[in-house]
């Protein structure tokens, strides 16, 4: 297991590296810069914005500035758009909002999804199932972008009990409708997932074998088919862990929570590279770390794939 | 020195208009929370008036910090740190008088010097400040070298005579150069603290400031707050107690907010006035704005041969029914536009273009007339692609002209949109056929925006050239009265089309009634001051 988490990471350093210089050169190819704006800036005072930043030199001295940086000082630069900021400010700032809300989403979305997965499977076909699966649809369907609105309108405005937006600091009452509008279409997709997978674990002959023994459906569902159950969800969620606590765009812009998910997006608008890089850099190691989790956890729970 | 009589008269009706600042005038009942809210689009650029180049920014900076005048309600020049100023015989020094009660939030006194290095800075190389070229639209002598670094900052047309009396030296005369003086980027700075702290200095916790407010806390794109500044020379007229900027990118979200009771100030989503007006008659307003809305057309060697017909460009133009756009497509109050330069810019007076006056039926017919006579129609129809950055507005507007044009002169319009920098670099290169445009005055004069179609400006996206043009401009820089000047060159544009005037803006805000009755709806260049508002007791 060690050697196999040392060779992952031996991986993920080369793959970062790429990730880096691929969105490097794909945003310095795009057109457009940071300094454009509806009115022109005269060429000189162009010149001395560039000289600033380093913007200058040529691309490649650029890059090499850029990785050294990171590597020596762990600095990313600053941000070209909101100058009383550097990208280290920024994630520091932003990066604890949007880890809060994502991780109370992923709780939320793996205890409620995948409760009412089981709970469908083992019910299937009785009302409690089709309750189940007519819930999750309708959570798939509804993109969060048409139900942050919805509930601002409907907490804040018709019952006004909660504020329309904001993060005061992660108080719980403004947490409450991102986690909300994050949460429903991956506890939706957990759900189904969780039901089609345990609906496949039940149908086949080891779990027949338990019941022809006479075991109770507690034992059977717990102990038997929760864990081979869980295996297709499990690389659902490595992927759907790192989406959450990286923010999203919609959610952090309806609900003006602060997080770096509307920072990303942003920066791509404005042509803000290292903030854009600084935060490809945040998500690539974030994406490969919880793969590596994934994988390990795989290996835990199904010893056909030890490595 | 002498002093010109006129300035003497600018003088004393600037030491006139002081008492009027006193906040809330008297016999009003005021509200016993005195905290402002309102809600910014988009996370401001800096709070540094060197830096800053953003709307909500330099509405920040305008609370925090405070320049040689103020504006007020409607506009007009009253004093801010600056009691009054005289101008030398020449026209091209000119000698401000500083009030001595000024204080920075530390106590400090304001002084000359800080004016000094705060214009240096802004014309420093090292600085690199976006507005850096903000020195030459203020005609400061030696304004070129300095930003290119070939002079030393000294050199810099202002300077301290002593600690209260600053002296601004031209590169020639300029009648409108103090009212450059209210623009953020001319702000003083307080040098020791940017030395202490260097760029973390407007930081809520290393911020010094000597404006009515300071900053107090910045959650970014989450809200910023300014408190007032007990140091301010006027704090005991101000009311307002507490400003709150809240980040709110989605308007109709902010909208939501704002009838939530969160906000006292909002925009009005394009198209929802008229609905919202009527259901919140005083809460929903409209006023002019000062920015216009254009159609540039290329002119440049890269622009198609069809639209270098003068016949062509002002079919196209007399063709769109500007009624339309602003009553059916806008629905704001937005004030259909004849001329470049809007009717509420201070000052000027709209001359009346030809094709104003005639009715949408004549304007039809002329523009069919015309483009018959440039040779397009059935057998050889005009073609080309409309430009715009992606936005609903624009969008919306886009295929309501587009329709226009088809329809009244068999025009076939391809309509382009791009995102903002691909399409701010794309017109940058002359590399469109049609392009949407829009400027918003940096100051309230009309050459704010007739300097765009000199031939040298940066922002002639059209590539127009004219010697006329360029002459009576330069001529108006120095004129008493250049109204003359203007007015010919408006009809310049006018017979010669270079761009199409479509609209001149209006704000459209949802403004609660407690704060509306203070707010400066007459000042079209929106320049507000939290210390000149009030909130009145409902």
């Amino acid at each position: 297991m060690l050697s196999f988490i040392v060779r992952r990471v031996a991986v993920a350093i080369p793959t970062l590296l790429v990730l880096l210089i691929i969105s490097f050169w794909l945003m310095q190819t795009a057109p457009g810069g940071p300094f454009n704006s509806e009115r022109p800036l005269p060429a000189q005072v162009l010149a001395n914005i560039e000289a600033k930043y380093g913007l200058d030199q040529p691309m490649w001295k650029q890059l090499v500035d850029y990785l050294k940086g990171i590597i020596t000082q762990f600095d990313f630069g600053p941000s070209y758009k909101y100058k009383d900021r550097t990208v280290n400010d920024i994630i520091a700032q932003g990066f604890p909002v949007t880890l809060k809300y994502g991780v109370i989403s992923f709780v939320l979305a793996i205890v409620v999804g995948g409760a009412l997965g089981i709970a469908a499977a083992i019910r299937q076909n009785s009302w409690l199932d089709y309750f189940a699966v007519g819930i999750t649809i309708g959570a798939q369907v509804l993109p969060n972008f048409v139900m942050a609105p919805i509930l601002i309108l409907v907490f804040t405005l018709w019952l006004g009990w909660l504020p329309g937006g904001g993060w005061n600091g992660g108080q719980w009452d403004h947490v409450i409708m991102p986690v909300i509008a994050l949460s429903t279409s991956y506890m939706a997709s957990i759900a189904r997932l969780t039901r089609s997978s345990m609906l496949e674990v039940l149908r086949s002959n080891f779990i027949r074998t338990a019941r022809a023994k006479g075991l109770p459906d507690r034992v059977i569902i717990w102990r038997h088919a929760l864990k081979p159950t869980i295996l297709p969800v499990v690389s659902y969620l490595g992927p759907a862990f790192v989406g959450m606590v990286t923010g999203s765009f919609i959610i952090d812009s309806i609900f003006s929570t602060g997080g770096v998910g509307y920072f990303y997006v942003n920066a791509a608008f404005n042509r803000d590279y290292a903030v854009m890089m600084g935060l490809t850099f945040l998500l690539g190691s974030m994406t490969i770390l919880f793969n590596m989790v994934v994988d390990i956890l795989y290996a835990w729970i199904d010893p056909k794939i030890r490595l | 020195m002498n002093v010109s009589t006129k300035s003497i008269l600018m003088a004393s009706a600037l030491a006139f208009a002081s008492p009027a600042l006193a906040a809330a005038p008297e016999g009003v009942a005021l509200a016993d929370d005195q905290t402002f809210t309102y809600r910014v689009l988009d996370e401001h650029s800096s709070v540094d008036p060197q830096i800053v180049e953003d709307v909500s920014g330099s509405e920040i900076v305008r609370d925090l910090f405070e320049g040689l005048y103020n504006q007020d309600a409607d506009g007009n020049l009253v004093p801010g740190v600056a009691l009054s100023h005289s101008v030398s015989d020449d026209r091209l020094t000119y000698t401000f008088t500083l009030r001595p009660e000024a204080k920075w939030s530390d106590g400090n006194p304001v002084t000359a010097h800080d004016f000094v290095y705060g214009w240096q800075r802004l014309a420093d190389p090292e600085n690199a400040s976006p507005y850096q070229w903000y020195v030459e639209v203020m005609g400061l002598a030696n304004a070129g070298p300095v930003m290119a670094g070939e002079a030393p900052l000294e050199d810099l047309g202002v300077k301290a005579i002593d600690d209260h009396t600053l002296e601004v030296t031209l590169a020639s005369p300029m009648a409108y150069f103090p009212l450059t003086t209210t623009h953020a980027s001319t702000f003083p700075s307080p040098k020791w603290v940017i030395d202490e702290h260097g760029a973390d200095w407007i930081k809520p916790e290393n911020i010094v400031s000597n404006g009515a407010y300071v900053l107090t806390e910045h959650v970014p794109q989450e809200r910023s707050v300014r408190e007032r500044n007990e140091m301010y020379w006027d704090n005991e007229n101000t009311v307002i107690d507490r400003v709150e900027a809240l980040v709110i990118n989605d308007e109709n979200v902010a909208l939501t907010r704002f009838l939530a009771g969160e906000l006292d100030r909002t925009e009005v989503p394009a198209g929802q006035y008229p609905a919202l007006k009527e259901e919140y008659p005083d809460t929903a307003l409209s006023f002019p704005r000062l920015c216009n809305y254009y159609f540039n057309f290329n002119l440049s060697e890269d622009g198609p041969e069809s639209t270098k017909d003068v016949r062509v460009r002002q079919a196209l133009s007399y063709a769109i029914d500007r009624d339309i756009i602003v009553e059916n497509v806008l629905q704001g109050g937005q004030f259909p536009a004849y001329t470049f330069t809007p009717a509420a810019t201070a000052g000027f007076e709209q001359p009346e273009t030809e094709y104003s006056t005639w009715t949408q039926e004549e304007r039809n017919a002329k523009a069919k007339e015309l483009l018959a006579e440039a040779g397009y129609g059935p057998d050889n129809p005009l073609s080309f692609s409309y430009l715009y950055n992606t936005d609903e507005a624009h969008r919306k507007v886009a295929i309501a002209v587009s329709q226009m044009w088809k329809q009244t002169l068999g025009v076939d319009v391809t309509l382009e949109n791009q995102e903002w920098q691909t399409f701010l670099e794309t017109r940058g290169n002359h590399d469109f056929e049609i392009a949407r445009g829009a400027w918003c005055g940096d100051y309230n004069e009309a050459s704010t925006f007739l300097d765009l179609v000199q031939t040298n400006s940066g922002y002639n996206d059209a590539d127009y050239s004219n010697a006329e043009v360029d002459e009576l401009l330069a001529e108006a820089k120095s004129m008493e009265d250049p109204q003359a000047n203007y007015t010919r060159v408006e009809e310049i544009i006018a017979e010669e089309m270079p761009i199409i005037p479509i609209y001149h803006y209006a704000g459209v805000y949802m403004m609660s009634p407690e704060i509306s009755g203070s707010w400066p709806v007459q000042n079209v260049e929106q320049n507000w001051y939290s210390k000149d508002l009030y909130k009145v007791a409902q």
